[in-house]
């Protein structure tokens, strides 16, 4: 008889969301020792609070094991194929922002859009004998983004963090991150490509389409909402 | 799909489509459902990682589970084929359907390759009639193209080897064509970006170093390239308007082989391509392939996956529109060119689809 609420369980992330769901009027905390992942929300009835890290809430949403979910739209998009038969946004929560954007070396003179990445790309091909190499942990909106706006004869490598220095390294040619100042990218001697982020992200309130919602449960969430001031 | 048919029945389809090819002389062959994931990511690019499933083995590295036939067979018959050579096989593909996940991602596909460079036209008649005949009972559409037409049209656009190439590399990419096409013929202007390249020293004020494996040679090089493009006229717009026709072009095979030859008038490039279209016209004849309801398309064949560069068809239940093909095939002489390192070997060959056979067949 309660629906499952995943917030992410440490950090920025946590506070901000902790402190967005407290102007609202829920109280979301945590309880037992520092190091117990265990939580409580009072000022509602029949909402159940898992703390999780944030990487796994998109996971958690589309399996329906939790009901509600709060994580970032750039991680949503990134783990769910067809995320939006899955989950839906409830609310954009107006922190965590992000761009996902995809940058290049600032001594690159003659790069400024994605058409200059693609023709770029096809002559490094030609020069060095394998695909351009873009590191980046974003995958699927990568490829998607750059598929759309069909650029051709590169590659991803993965990078899983510190991927502003694979250019230095020459383990890559351009890479593909959430920046929020661009200041790593500067430091770095990289430029973003002109044409907007691939992805805008910042957190978000989410909301499962897999879970099982009962009569009880679709209640608690209509109680939820008008305490959030969302619209239904 | 709706209505799954039970593995045992498919199979016993595939086996007697097998049989059919097995007849027209082909030698029945097999290959790994494992492919190195190399060759084919350097064939299709980033892009089949979305659509094939791929998995690491620690002594082969990173491997797909094999999402069409025709390059390892190709490899194979590189490798230790004799010719003139006829293939047939039958198993599973994979594909990953992301954005549809009502279509299978692992079904059969029963396939017939001609490897034979005698007669290109007559292989191509060969293995359409080959296939025409199996699926007649089921009473599907047919659609014929001919990539072939297109790329020698591209290549005789009056214009810069770097610009013809470019839209060459990006035939398959419909939408990226059309973008690079109105840049070229004037009809869009120039990426921002490119009139500050146009004059004086571009690294003028640059305080960051060249970082990365892409010299500063490189980009001299293609700012070069930039500046000469730059005062390259535009792609005269009666072509522009020629290639559009072609592309647009909806037609039955006969009425299209007049009308190409009247494009040929004007757009003498494609002469080539039109006399090897007339020939093939005359050897679907030759085997009875009734042309005169035979149904072109201008476009047919440029989003598939596959690499086909000449002759291509496919087979539709009309019925069932909302299946994918039953059948699809083409000419592929391109990649056994990128796969034989050089060598070529001109192939032609299609494939079947068992499951969707039978479930048109039940709609029929």
């Amino acid at each position: 008889m309660t629906i499952k609420l995943g917030v992410p369980s440490k950090g920025r992330l946590m506070e901000k969301t902790f402190d967005w769901f407290a102007d609202r009027g829920v109280t979301l905390a945590r309880t037992g020792s520092e190091r117990e992942y265990a939580g409580a929300v009072t000022g509602i009835d029949g909402i159940e609070l898992v703390l999780l890290s944030a990487g796994e809430i998109p996971r958690e949403l589309a399996a329906g094991r939790i009901h509600l979910g709060v994580t970032g739209s750039d991680l949503v998009r990134e783990k769910l194929g067809l995320w939006e038969e899955k989950v839906g946004e409830l609310a954009p929560m107006g922190f965590g922002h992000a761009d996902l954007i995809i940058a290049v070396p600032k001594a690159w003179v003659d790069v400024t859009t994605l058409d200059d990445l693609d023709a770029v790309a096809a002559a490094f091909r030609r020069r060095h004998g394998f695909r351009l190499r873009i590191a980046t942990k974003y995958h699927r909106l990568i490829r998607d983004y750059l598929r759309d706006n069909g650029v051709a004869d590169y590659q991803l490598v993965d990078s899983q963090g510190a991927t502003e220095g694979t250019v230095k390294n020459e383990t890559a040619e351009a890479i593909a991150d959430i920046t929020s100042t661009g200041e790593t990218l500067r430091a770095n001697h990289l430029k973003v490509l002109s044409g907007g982020p691939v992805h805008r992200s910042q957190a978000t309130l989410f909301k499962s389409r897999m879970a099982e919602w009962s009569k009880d449960d679709r209640r608690i969430l209509t109680d939820l909402k008008d305490r959030l001031g969302l619209e239904d | 799909m709706p209505d799954t048919l039970a593995k045992a029945q498919v199979r016993a389809e595939a086996a007697r489509l097998l049989a059919l090819f097995e007849g027209q002389g082909a030698q029945v062959v097999e290959t790994p459902i494992l492919q190195p994931a190399e060759t084919l990511l350097d064939l299709y690019g980033e892009d089949i990682r979305a659509r094939a499933y791929v998995t690491s083995d620690p002594m082969m590295g990173e491997a797909m589970l094999r999402p069409d036939f025709t390059v390892p067979v190709v490899q194979m018959h590189m490798a230790e084929g004799a010719e003139p050579a006829r293939y047939t096989y039958a198993g599973e593909v994979f594909r990953k359907q992301e954005d549809d996940p009502h279509r299978a991602p692992e079904y059969m596909q029963v396939g017939y390759e001609v490897f034979d460079r005698a007669n290109p036209a007559a292989s191509d008649a060969e293995v359409f009639s080959v296939f025409s005949d199996i699926l007649a009972p089921q009473g599907l559409r047919a659609a014929t193209g001919d990539l072939g037409i297109l790329l020698a049209a591209v290549r005789g656009l009056t214009t810069t080897e770097r610009r013809r190439n470019a839209l060459l590399r990006h035939l398959w990419r419909p939408r990226r064509f059309r973008a690079l096409l109105d840049r070229f013929s004037g009809r869009a202007q120039n990426p921002e970006g490119r009139k500050a390249l146009a004059a004086g020293d571009p690294f003028e004020g640059m305080d960051a170093p060249v970082i990365g494996l892409r010299s500063r040679d490189e980009i001299e090089e293609r700012i070069a390239a930039l500046r000469e493009d730059m005062t390259t006229p535009p792609i005269p717009e009666s072509e522009v308007a020629l290639l559009n026709d072609l592309l647009s072009m909806r037609e039955t095979m006969t009425n299209v082989c007049e009308n190409l030859r009247d494009l040929a008038v004007d757009m003498p490039s494609i002469m080539g391509a039109v006399e090897r279209f007339s020939a093939r016209c005359k050897a679907l004849e030759a085997r009875g392939v009734d042309v005169e309801n035979l149904d072109f398309e201008g476009s047919f064949g440029r989003t598939t996956l596959e690499y086909y560069d000449g002759f291509v068809f496919g087979f539709y239940a009309a019925s069932r529109p909302d299946l994918p093909p039953v059948a699809t095939g083409g000419r592929y002489d391109a990649l056994t060119r990128v796969l034989g390192r050089g060598s070529e070997i001109p192939a032609v060959g299609g494939v079947i689809r068992p499951e969707l056979l039978l479930a048109a067949g039940g709609a029929a």
